[in-house]
C-alpha cells in the first residue's frame, strides 16, 4: 500500500506489492463475493437435489424437486405467467410513460422545478407504504379513486380484489413511482445536441419526424438500459404484489401466519413470492431452491443480454 | 407572421403546462387522499367522503403511541444508519481499485459485481437463512441484514466506480509523485473529489434499507422487537384492519422521513439516479 515511498526494488517484488495492494483494497468484496454469493449459490444448487425441511437431515432425491415444481406444484405456472405478464406490460408502460414524462419535463418552462419534484416524489415512497396507500385508494367500495372515476362516469373496477384488474392496479402503482426513469430520460434528452434539432427544423421536419429520427436514435442506449433494468426489476417484483395481496385479502398481520398467496385467485403471485411460499410457509427447501434457480437463470439470461448489447455498461475506462 | 408564431408559442405553452398539471394530479392526489383520510374519524374513513368532517389530529398521536411503533423506528434507523455506514466504508476501496488499478481479473471482477447487482435476493435466501438462523442462531435480529454490508454492496461498488472513473488520473499521479501511498491518495485526494458520488451511494443505500421488506420478513418476523417500519406497517394494517384512518396515518409517518430527507439532499439524489443510467 506504500509503493511510492519505498526504495527501488526488483520488478518481481514490485509486482508482488502491487498485487498485495490490490488484494487489500478488493478484500471486502472478495469476502462478500465468496460468502454471500458464490457459497449460497452453490448451496442452492445442492439443496435443489435434496429433500430438506429444516428439521430432518437433508437427503438426496435426484430430480424429484425439479419435476415436482415444473409439473405438479400448482402455483408455479400461474406465478411464471404473472411474472412474465408483469415483465412485459409493466416494463413497456414504464418505459413509454417515463420517456413521455421526461419529454414533457424538458418542455415545461414555468415552475419546472416544482413539476419535476412533484413527478419525482412518489418514487421515494417506501414500497410497503405506497402499496398500502394504493390498496386503500383503489378499494372498490369506498376508495377515493373509484369515487372520482364514478363521478365522471368512468368504469369503477374492483382493482386489487378482481383477478382481472389486480395486475393493472400493480401497473398503476409502478407508474406512480416512475421518478427514477423520468430523471434518467430527462438527462438523456437534454444531452441530445441542439444543432440537430435546429437543422431538422430548417428542413421543415415536423415534431414526430424529429422525435423519430433525432431524439430516438440519440437516446436509444438509455431506452435499452431502461428496458433491461426494468425487466430485471420486474422479475424481482416481490414487496408490492405480496403486500397488495395480503392487505386486499384482509390477512391479519404478524409473524408466522399462513396465508394463501397471490390474492385474488393467484393473480398477484410472482416467482420470488413462490420462493418464500415453498421455503418458509411449506418448509420444502428443496423446491424453494429449484424456483430460486429458475429465477436465477432468467435473471442471468437478461444480464448477459445487457452486457453483450450494451458493451458500455462496464466498458468505459478500459 | 410574428404574431402567428407568438400565438403558436402561447398555445404550445398552454398545451405543455396543462399536460404537466394533469400529470401532477396523478402524482400528487394519492398523497392528498392519503393525508385527508389519515385525519378522518374512524367511521368517516369507511365512507366515500373525500374531505374530513372533523380533523382528528389525535390519530397521529395514537399511531405514535402504538406499542412497538418507536421500536420499529429505532430498528429501522439502526438498520439503515449502520448499513449505510458499513456499505460506504467497504465499497469505496473496492470501487477505487476497480476504477483506478490495473490488474489481472479486473474485468472479470467487474462482471461479477454486475452479476451480483442483478441477482434477486430470493435466489440465495434459503442457504443464507439456514446459515444465519440454524448455524449462527441469529434469526429474530437484524444482524443477518447488517453484517453483510461490511463486505461491499454490488450496486454501491458499481455506482462509485462509475463516479471515480470521471476523476482524471493526473490528480492521482500528482499525489503519488508527492509520495502518497495508495491509501493516502484515496483518503486525501480521491475522497474529497468523490463526495457527490459517495453522497448518492449513501442515500441510495439508506433508502434501500429503509424500504426493505423482504429482509426483515425473513430474519426478523419471529421477533416483534426486531421489526422495522416497513415490516411493522404491514402488521399494523393487519391489526387495525378496519381503521383505515390509523393505517393511513401510520403510512404517512413511514413516508414522511424519506421525503423530508429528499428535500435536504435533492441534488445528490437526482445526480445519483442520473449516474446509474447515463454514465458508462
Amino acid at each position: 500500500m506504500t509503493t511510492g515511498i519505498l526504495p527501488p526494488r526488483g520488478a518481481a517484488a514490485r509486482r508482488r506489492a502491487a498485487a498485495l495492494r490490490t488484494a487489500a483494497f478488493m478484500s471486502p468484496w472478495l469476502i462478500g463475493f465468496a460468502v454471500f454469493f458464490a457459497y449460497p449459490l452453490l448451496s442452492t444448487v445442492y439443496f435443489s437435489f435434496m429433500k430438506y425441511d429444516g428439521f430432518r437431515p437433508p437427503s438426496f432425491n435426484g430430480l424429484d424437486n425439479w419435476s415436482y415444481v415444473l409439473t405438479q406444484y400448482p402455483l408455479f405456472w400461474p406465478a411464471m405467467r404473472n411474472t412474465l405478464w408483469l415483465v412485459v406490460v409493466v416494463v413497456a408502460c414504464r418505459v413509454a410513460f417515463g420517456l413521455g414524462l421526461g419529454l414533457l419535463v424538458t418542455k415545461i418552462k414555468t415552475a419546472s422545478g416544482v413539476f419535476r419534484t412533484l413527478f419525482y416524489l412518489p418514487y421515494l415512497a417506501p414500497p410497503v407504504a405506497a402499496t398500502l396507500a394504493f390498496v386503500f385508494l383503489l378499494n372498490p367500495g369506498t376508495g377515493p379513486a373509484n369515487t372520482v372515476l364514478g363521478a365522471v362516469g368512468l368504469p369503477t373496477p374492483g382493482w386489487f380484489t378482481d383477478p382481472d384488474w389486480s395486475k393493472p392496479a400493480l401497473t398503476a402503482l409502478a407508474l406512480w413511482g416512475i421518478g427514477d426513469l423520468m430523471v434518467i430520460f430527462m438527462a438523456a434528452l437534454l444531452d441530445v445536441p441542439k444543432e440537430q434539432y435546429e437543422a431538422a427544423e430548417l428542413d421543415g421536419a415536423g415534431a414526430w419526424t424529429r422525435f423519430r429520427h433525432i431524439t430516438l436514435p440519440n437516446i436509444s442506449p438509455i431506452v435499452l438500459f431502461a428496458v433491461v433494468t426494468g425487466v430485471i426489476q420486474s422479475m424481482q417484483y416481490y414487496t408490492q404484489p405480496l403486500v397488495a395481496g395480503k392487505v386486499a385479502a384482509g390477512v391479519i398481520g404478524g409473524s408466522g401466519q399462513q396465508f394463501e398467496p397471490g390474492y385474488p385467485e393467484k393473480s398477484t403471485l410472482t416467482l420470488p413470492q413462490l420462493v418464500y411460499n415453498a421455503g418458509f410457509q411449506r418448509f420444502d427447501y428443496g423446491s424453494a431452491c429449484v424456483i430460486a434457480l429458475v429465477l436465477f437463470l432468467l435473471s442471468m439470461a437478461f444480464t448477459a443480454l445487457l452486457m453483450r448489447r450494451r458493451g458500455g455498461l462496464i466498458g468505459s475506462g478500459d | 407572421m410574428a404574431s402567428g408564431t407568438t400565438a403558436k408559442k402561447a398555445l404550445h405553452w398552454v398545451a405543455v403546462h396543462s399536460l404537466g398539471v394533469a400529470a401532477a394530479l396523478f402524482f400528487v392526489l394519492p398523497f392528498v387522499f392519503l393525508f385527508l383520510t389519515s385525519v378522518m374519524s374512524d367511521q368517516q374513513a369507511l365512507t366515500r367522503d373525500l374531505w374530513p368532517r372533523t380533523w382528528e389530529w389525535d390519530n397521529y398521536a395514537q399511531v405514535w403511541h402504538t406499542p412497538g411503533f418507536l421500536t420499529w423506528w429505532r430498528n429501522t434507523l439502526l438498520y439503515a444508519g449502520l448499513g449505510t455506514l458499513l456499505t460506504v466504508c467497504s465499497s469505496v476501496p473496492v470501487a477505487y481499485a476497480l476504477a483506478k488499478f490495473r490488474f489481472r481479473g479486473r474485468r472479470l471482477s467487474l462482471m461479477l459485481v454486475v452479476a451480483m447487482m442483478m441477482l434477486p435476493p430470493q435466489v440465495v435466501v434459503i442457504p443464507m437463512y439456514l446459515f444465519w438462523a440454524k448455524q449462527l442462531g441469529l434469526s429474530g435480529t437484524l444482524w443477518p441484514l447488517i453484517v453483510p454490508m461490511a463486505f461491499g454492496d454490488a450496486f454501491s461498488i458499481f455506482l462509485l466506480r462509475q463516479f471515480l472513473l470521471t476523476i482524471p488520473d493526473e490528480y492521482l499521479d500528482a499525489a503519488r509523485v508527492d509520495g502518497c501511498g495508495e491509501l493516502r491518495t484515496l483518503l486525501r485526494v480521491v475522497l474529497p473529489m468523490a463526495k457527490p458520488g459517495i453522497a448518492a451511494v449513501a442515500l441510495f443505500q439508506f433508502f434501500t434499507c429503509w424500504n426493505d421488506y423482504f429482509g426483515p420478513q425473513i430474519y426478523a418476523s419471529e421477533n416483534p422487537g426486531a421489526w422495522t417500519l416497513s415490516y411493522g406497517l404491514e402488521s399494523f394494517k393487519g391489526a387495525h384492519h378496519t381503521d383505515w384512518n390509523l393505517t393511513m396515518a401510520a403510512t404517512v409517518l413511514v413516508m414522511a422521513p424519506v421525503i423530508v430527507l429528499f428535500f435536504f439532499a435533492q441534488k445528490a439524489f437526482v445526480e445519483g439516479v442520473t449516474l446509474t443510467g447515463v454514465k458508462g
